[in-house]
């Protein structure tokens, strides 16, 4: 396992080189440079100047190939570089301060999902076709095909402008720090509870779809019917002996949907003006802002393929025979 | 709505653990009857803003954000009334000499700088060096570039001379003054960038001091006790809420949770006429000082004759396009100057839409055979063109399916492209690889034209984006920028006026209005033609109607 373990992070590292030369190749093909949106007023003559001096001090001037040298030095520093935006702070300063909104948001809602995914799945596989079943599936397509932000529009007229139970955006209350401890987490919530329905409604659907396909192969298996022909309880057939298996799928899945963690939902993160990872990457990508592009496609990557890993090595632990298929 | 059900208890719960919170909200529904109510001190104004600021000293962004909080926090030497007309700030008198070159501010003796130091006329100095220092990325070096010296005669009096006459000398000393004190080692350096000044501690002379900022979230701002116009400014605090859906925005407003933002064009004509939303916020309507336009290629053979220029002119109703893309909320344009604005030649008229001398024009033009399709035909091609504009920008993509319309109808084929803003400008504008484009240009301050319509600014760099050339134009334009002389200026510029309406290089469609709202229990707003924030430290809210206390 640990020698299996050694093995895959080793493997990583070119796969990793592989990824941050495609991604800086392909973002600086992208037509436009930082320096061409430097418009300010069309008639001061210096503005050429000024972009020709941008370039230099960015480094642009350089080939790609030194660009990329100058970058890859820096990266396996730990030095993702400055912002190219007027405020030229640096780029992990950037994501550091966007970071957390977006992690909590997007755990809190994978928790939901999978806290209401799992039985939902459950129930209309082992119910199919029944009433309950066919509630859910018309639910999930309606889910599968809402519009986020037209979902959020509707929940805010109705709850922050119709009823004025909700605040309508941002993340804290103006007068946020003038409120005693419980008013502030209480004001907190307030603020995350409809971008965390709205995020939570489309990605409902998705999981709790998975689960019920799942489900559905597993308990037509024939331990299954052996598990009921030694005259078990259906509880303990389905609670135990399906839904362990029936489970190794969003294990996967659930590995995979790790680094989406840190992606922010663009539009999620627009209406409810939520200042997370989502605008931020929008935004550096509109500017052309390569180092904050980069910093964050680094992250992901490495983020994708310590998921990836996790994801292998979990499933060894779950499944049995994987684990003895590769001592053979 | 019936997945709503669902997470009904949810929010029930969320909404019983907010009754108790004192969120503010609702509370300033009183009817505005208390019109000629005291000025007061206090309250708070929250003003959404659809981008985040990107620095917290202006001179070297380009972002609107950013220069509508450095307004704020920042002065210049003169600054513009409310009527556009250059006035006094940190000077309170100048002097040009006969010949124009060189320029006498006399300062302020009773300015502070945030942190209790007095500013000077070093500062003048520095702001100047700072601003062409090679290092430092400013899109604005031009015009300090022309300076030929500048010096401190005295703490309060500045000598500078420039080396030609210079036609915006005065108008460029706008520019927001930098503290010496804090920020002379950064710029020597070449790191002004990475001052603490431009990102947690800006310090001005401004009516508003800086008090926090949180990226992508808002911008906060307290009153500056010590502002040395009048005193302390009226409303105590300004928070600037970055929220980037106009939809938000406007459900913010109805819901009284920001007190100033603009309407679109949409929501003030049909979403924000009952009676609720006019008791809780003035409208308001000025002309922004941009042209939206229409621009050929002058590369291209068919648009270098003029009758062509014209024909399409003729065929495009502008007053159906304006009410169809803006709802009327704009003034059609004749030129590139702003209606009223003292380079604006009144006499110059608007092209009329007149669909039988556009196909006239056409057919002298040779474009008489028509094809199968209904297409005019010249030498077996059928006049066929491609107009480009940037994505995500709907009222430039209204126009331009509008003007496809229209000049269907004159029986030319015309196809749309929407092109990413930054692949826009590097890939057709630059390149001057496109037929026609619509656009849109920032009028500025100054009614300089030269780098647009100057046949010597057409290389790729350049902004004269039609490749338009005529010598009578670049005569009247460079004899314009050198003089100090606004009657003298005003002459060329109204020939000019009058010459690109004729010529039509690029066809003037409209200038749009700015269509703010303003919470109604803020008083002491007073539109101008320079629009309402010109005069915001004289701002108040009456005792009886302010809500915010903190601060």
């Amino acid at each position: 396992m640990l020698t299996y373990a050694l093995r895959r992070i080793f493997f990583a590292i070119p796969l990793l080189l592989g990824i941050t030369f495609l991604s800086f190749a392909i973002i600086h093909l992208a037509p436009g440079e930082p320096t061409d949106l430097i418009q300010g007023d069309p008639r001061l003559e210096a503005s050429a100047q000024a972009r020709q001096l941008l370039r230099e001090i960015y480094g642009l001037d350089q080939p790609i190939h030194v660009q990329y040298w100058k970058w890859l030095t820096r990266i396996v520093r730990l030095d993702f570089g400055r912002s190219f935006s007027p405020d030229g702070r640096p780029v992990l300063a950037k994501i550091g301060e966007r970071l957390p909104v977006t992690l909590l948001l997007n755990i809190v809602e994978l928790l939901i999902i999978i806290a209401l995914a799992i039985p939902i799945g459950v129930l209309s596989a082992t119910r199919q076709y029944s009433m309950f079943d066919k509630v859910t599936t018309v639910f999930v397509f309606v889910g599968f095909a809402t519009p986020d932000f037209w979902l959020a529009l509707l929940l805010l007229i109705l709850f922050g402008v119709q009823l004025g139970w909700l605040p309508i955006s941002g993340l804290r209350s103006l007068n946020w720090e003038y409120l005693s401890f419980w008013k502030q987490q209480t004001d907190f919530l307030a603020h995350l509870l409809l971008p965390v329905v709205v995020a939570t409604f489309g990605g409902l659907a998705g999981f709790s779809r998975y689960m019920r396909q799942s489900m559905l192969e597993v308990v037509r298996q024939e331990y299954i019917q052996s598990a009921r022909a030694k005259g078990l309880a259906e509880r303990v057939v389905i609670g135990k002996h399906a839904l362990r298996n029936a489970m190794l799928p969003i294990v996967t899945i659930l590995g995979l949907s790790l680094p989406g963690l840190i992606g922010g939902s663009v539009i999620v993160e627009s209406i409810f003006a939520i200042p997370g990872m989502g605008q931020l990457m929008v935004q550096a990508v509109f500017e052309r802002d390569y180092p904050v592009i980069m910093g964050n496609l680094v992250i992901v990557a490495v983020l994708t393929l310590v998921a990836n890993l996790i994801a292998d090595l979990a499933y060894g632990m779950v499944d049995p025979r994987i684990r003895v298929g590769r001592r053979r | 709505m019936r997945s709503a059900s669902l997470f009904a208890p949810l929010v029930v719960a969320a909404a019983l653990v907010l009754a108790g919170c004192g969120v503010e909200r609702g509370g300033a529904d009183e009817p505005v009857a208390l019109k000629d109510a005291a000025p007061a001190q206090g309250d708070t104004f929250i003003e959404a803003s659809i981008a985040n600021i990107s620095a917290l000293i202006p001179n070297i962004a380009n972002d609107s954000a950013s220069h509508e909080v450095g307004a704020l926090i920042y002065n210049g030497l003169v600054t513009y009334d409310r009527d556009l007309k250059v006035a006094p700030e940190l000077a309170t008198a100048w002097t040009f000499s006969p010949d124009c070159k060189h320029l006498t501010f006399k300062l302020r003796d009773d300015v502070r700088w945030h942190d209790g130091k007095p500013f000077t006329a070093d500062d003048v100095v520095f702001t100047h060096a700072a601003m062409v220092h090679p290092k430092t990325p400013t899109a604005y070096r031009e015009d300090f570039d022309a300076i030929e010296r500048i010096e401190a005669v005295d703490a309060h009096t500045v000598d500078v001379t420039y080396r030609t006459p210079y036609a915006k000398a005065l108008q460029s000393w706008s520019m927001y003054m930098l503290p010496k004190h804090l920020l002379e080692p950064y710029v020597k350096e070449g790191k002004l960038r990475e001052a603490p000044q431009n990102r947690t501690a800006p310090v001005g002379t401004g009516p508003y001091r800086f008090k926090e900022w949180k990226s992508g979230e808002k911008v906060v701002l307290v009153a500056n006790p010590d502002y040395f116009e009048a005193g302390r400014p009226y409303l105590s605090r300004v928070v600037f809420r970055v929220i980037p859906s106009q939809a938000t925005v406007f459900l913010e407003l109805k819901a009284k949770g920001v007190d100033g933002a603009s309407l679109t064009a949409l929501q003030y004509k049909r979403q924000t006429e009952y009676p609720a939303f006019r008791k809780a916020y003035n409208r308001f309507r000025y002309a922004v000082n941009s042209v939206t336009y229409f621009a050929f290629n002058l590369k291209d053979p068919r648009f270098a004759d003029k009758r062509v220029r014209h024909a399409i002119a003729h065929a495009i109703n502008k007053q159906e396009l304006m009410d169809h893309v803006i709802l009327g909320l704009g003034r059609n344009a004749t030129g590139p100057y702003l209606p009223g604005t003292w380079a604006f030649n009144s006499s110059v008229q608007a092209f009329p839409y007149d669909l039988a001398r556009a196909k006239e024009l056409l057919a002298q033009a040779g474009w008489r055979e028509r094809d199968s399709e209904g297409y005019l035909v010249k030498d077996g091609k059928p006049f066929a063109f491609e107009i480009l504009t940037n994505q995500g920008n709907d009222e430039r993509k209204k126009i331009a399916e509008i003007v496809q319309a229209s000049l269907r109808e004159l029986g030319l084929k015309v196809d749309l492209r929407m092109v990413e803003w930054a692949t826009l400008l590097k890939e057709h504008v630059r390149k001057r690889n496109f037929d026609a484009l619509v656009l849109g240009l920032g009028l500025g301050r100054d009614p300089d034209m030269f780098s647009l319509f100057h046949s010597s600014k057409t290389r790729p760099e350049d902004f004269n984006v039609a490749s338009y050339a005529n010598p009578e134009v670049d005569r009247l334009l460079e004899r314009g920028r050198a003089t100090c002389v606004q009657e003298e200026r005003a002459t060329q510029y109204h020939r000019v006026h009058e010459i690109l309406a004729d010529e039509i290089p690029v066809i003037f469609l409209y200038h749009r209005d700015a269509l703010p709202a303003v919470t109604s229990r803020v008083r002491g707003v007073k539109p101008s033609p320079s629009g309402i924030m010109y005069n915001f430290p004289e701002w108040y809210v009456p005792r009886e109607l302010q809500r915010y206390t903190a601060g």
